[in-house]
């Protein structure tokens, strides 16, 4: 996907602008945030859990390289073909090959953010490969020629009098406005899509080394479909996925579809193990695997290295009071929210998603939510310090923090500039004690509301004179 | 494309910069990995929570928190009626396709048409058996196979669900044990199955029946 991150102020006012958006993101916070408390609360043991995921998760990158290996020599025994790629391009040219080799000329498509992140819907069709995307969300996203705007919920930002009339539009049927009536007819539309395509593409939740088995996570059953119906599967996955045991994937599961959508259990759970076997009905006779490294590596080596525990369950955007309000695609990228404000950074560079690590409160919601404990507002922390130290940051800013450094190291001085900032502080506020705007960079923050006026004296004399009193 | 070629210093260039980003350089060593692969067998699992009910009861609450209706028959020879008594409450097509270990069941007598065969794309009705259920979450585990058709369970509207009362386990890790087990491996695919399919990627509201069956309706055999 095309990297648009440079551009979040702006496209964060645009949004907050939007009515239409505002409607669509208030089912946020009471479907995703009240549902997910009632989810968790299923479990006695919900904080052990989490932390055994956490560690089972660290041990998995810890070992990355060994459990890659067995991935694919169990894979490779039971008849999978197993493909490694460095970069997004080289994952979207393999993908193209193998659809190719197997003269496809249609492919269905279940979600996958790999696939968002490299694009392969646009090349592939360049390379005259028709895809059709099933998951409901991304079907509405590609009829409108649209951009996700959440990993789990990708049509998150339309209404569904939106919906109607796109639908009304590209189907040419009678316009529907009842949402159930609206799925019926997405489910007869794409029904011949399953029927007749000759490639399945899905992501993976997860890797099983043990095993070589890729598994993935639906609830609308075309993930069940793409990897049943068609004569070639292909599987694509970040390194990062692999997990070592059919019961890791087991126990973390009761954690991902309940940080996810508040369900105990999301209704398909696929685990496949390579292609049709002797007698079998259903299923591919190829099954091809793609290991996709496309920056993870580098982050490995980084201080950013727990952002790889990260299980795709949205929770942090949910929860996020930025997100909530702007929804997902002032992000610029393929992942949003908090998560998005590491990843992206951490994928595409950091001098050219400059503003995400501030596009927080660091209230650490996030943080409390994540099933594998990502401490989201420390990585954002991390890369703040990363844009200061490499000068990336305004001019302003800069020689402000610098100041402020100066000054705080000196406590005679921070302590008569204190004094006179609350004493002028003091004096703004007026009688009702309330500041309507700030001077210079700082009126920005008093644009839309008033500051509370200091009292007049600072804590220090305060201490102070109390010690005396 | 040819193995060994390009694609196969990608492989070694991944597998090099992950050991370099753990500071390690090298592969484990033998008796590392020898020790990681025996941890693997050894299927440690996560910690479970509270598993205290009842199995039978545990399985019919979860299935109706799912949308999945659960009734009850004496014996395989009484699923029909019950099937036929659950299709004419509703209304629904009594025509269909079921897996071939349920071929031989009277379902004309109970008026109904089922053959054993395969699915196709208008059927709309499917039978299955499962390989056992997990009453934690009210789920199904089939695996796939000759005589255990995915898309029985997967194309129709209708998808009805043969499970012995006997083939019930707690948990998903307990499905795992049980397929160890009994089969040699891994089938090509384990589907767990739980409820109706469902999507609520329009406003967040939830519809039942988008790809796979809008019912999924389980009769319960034997105790």
């Amino acid at each position: 996907m095309e990297l648009r991150a440079r551009s979040f102020r702006q496209r964060a006012a645009e949004s907050l602008a939007n009515p239409h958006l505002r409607k669509a993101l208030s089912n946020l916070r009471s479907r995703m945030v009240v549902g997910r408390v009632a989810s968790v609360g299923e479990l006695d043991n919900f904080e052990d859990i989490r932390e055994a995921a956490r560690q089972v998760r660290d041990n998995a990158l810890e070992h990355l390289d060994f459990l890659l290996e067995e991935f694919e020599r169990n894979a490779s025994a039971r008849g999978a073909r197993v493909h490694w790629a460095e970069t997004s391009e080289d994952m979207n040219r393999i993908v193209l090959e193998i659809a190719r080799a197997a003269g496809v000329r249609k492919a269905i498509k279940s979600k996958s953010m790999l696939g968002e992140e490299s694009g392969l819907n646009k090349y592939l069709q360049a390379g005259g490969v028709e895809v059709r995307e099933t998951d409901l969300g991304e079907y509405i996203i590609e009829q409108s020629g649209d951009t996700p705007s959440h990993i789990i919920a990708p049509a998150i930002h339309r209404t569904k009098d939106e919906v109607a009339d796109l639908f009304e539009q590209r189907h040419g049927r009678a316009r529907k406005t009842d949402i159930s009536e609206l799925t019926r007819e997405a489910r007869e539309m794409l029904r011949p899509h399953f029927l007749t395509a000759d490639m399945g593409i899905t992501g993976a939740n997860f890797l099983v080394a043990e095993t070589g088995t890729t598994m993935i996570v639906t609830n609308e059953g075309n993930g069940r479909m793409s990897t049943t119906m068609p004569r070639v599967h292909v599987a694509i996955a970040g390194i990062e996925k692999v997990l070592p045991t059919l019961e890791d994937v087991s126990f973390i599961l009761r954690l991902l579809t309940r940080s996810a959508t508040a369900q105990s259990i999301s209704n398909y759970l696929s685990f496949t193990t390579g292609p049709k076997q002797a007698g079998d009905t259903d299923g591919p006779e190829e099954f091809h695997i793609v290991i996709v490294d496309s920056g993870r590596t580098r982050v490995l080596g980084s201080e950013l290295r727990e952002a790889l525990r990260c299980i795709r369950c949205g929770a942090c955007m949910n929860h996020c009071p930025v997100y909530q309000n702007v929804g997902g695609h002032p992000y610029g990228w393929v992942y949003p929210g908090p998560i998005g404000s590491v990843l992206t950074p951490a994928y595409a560079g950091v001098e050219n998603a400059l503003d995400l690590p501030h596009a927080a409160t660091m209230c650490n919601q996030c943080g409390v939510v994540c099933p594998v404990k990502i401490p989201l507002p420390d990585l954002m922390r991390k890369l703040r310090e990363r844009q200061f130290e490499r000068d990336l940051r305004p001019w302003s800013e800069r020689t402000g923090l610098k100041l402020w450094a100066w000054a705080a190291t000196r406590p005679a001085v921070y302590a008569a500039l204190t004094r006179i900032a609350a004493r002028v502080g003091r004096a703004m506020g007026g009688r009702d004690g309330a500041i309507r705007s700030l001077p210079g960079g700082a009126g920005a923050w008093t644009a839309q509301r008033d500051m509370p006026a200091p009292a007049g004296r600072t804590f220090r004399e305060l201490y102070a004179a109390r010690k005396r009193g | 494309m040819n193995p060994g070629e390009p694609v196969m210093s990608a492989r070694d260039n991944i597998l090099a910069r992950i050991r370099t980003a753990l500071g390690r350089n090298e592969p484990l060593d033998a008796q590392q990995s020898a020790d990681m692969r025996t941890k693997l067998r050894m299927h440690p699992r996560g910690p479970q929570p509270d598993m205290s009910w009842d199995l039978l009861e545990r399985f019919r609450e979860r299935c109706t928190i799912l949308s999945t209706t659960v009734d009850e028959a004496v014996n395989l020879g009484e699923v029909p009626a019950a099937v036929a008594r659950y299709l004419s409450e509703r209304q629904l097509p009594v025509a269909g396709a079921c897996w071939p270990e349920f071929g031989a069941l009277p379902w004309s007598p109970a008026g109904l048409g089922i053959e054993a065969r395969a699915v196709t794309g208008d059927d709309r009705l499917g039978i299955t058996g499962t390989f056992c259920a997990v009453a934690e979450t009210g789920t199904l585990m089939l695996l796939s196979g000759p005589d255990t058709h995915p898309a029985t369970s997967l194309l129709p509207e209708t998808h009805i669900a043969i499970v012995p009362v006997s083939r019930l386990v707690r948990s998903m890790e307990d499905g795992w044990d049980l397929l160890r087990r009994e089969k040699e491996r891994l089938p090509r695919q384990v589907a767990f199955v739980s409820g109706p399919s469902r999507t609520a990627d329009i406003e967040l509201t939830l519809v039942l029946g988008i790809h796979g069956p809008t019912r999924v309706h389980v009769v319960l055999v034997g105790d």
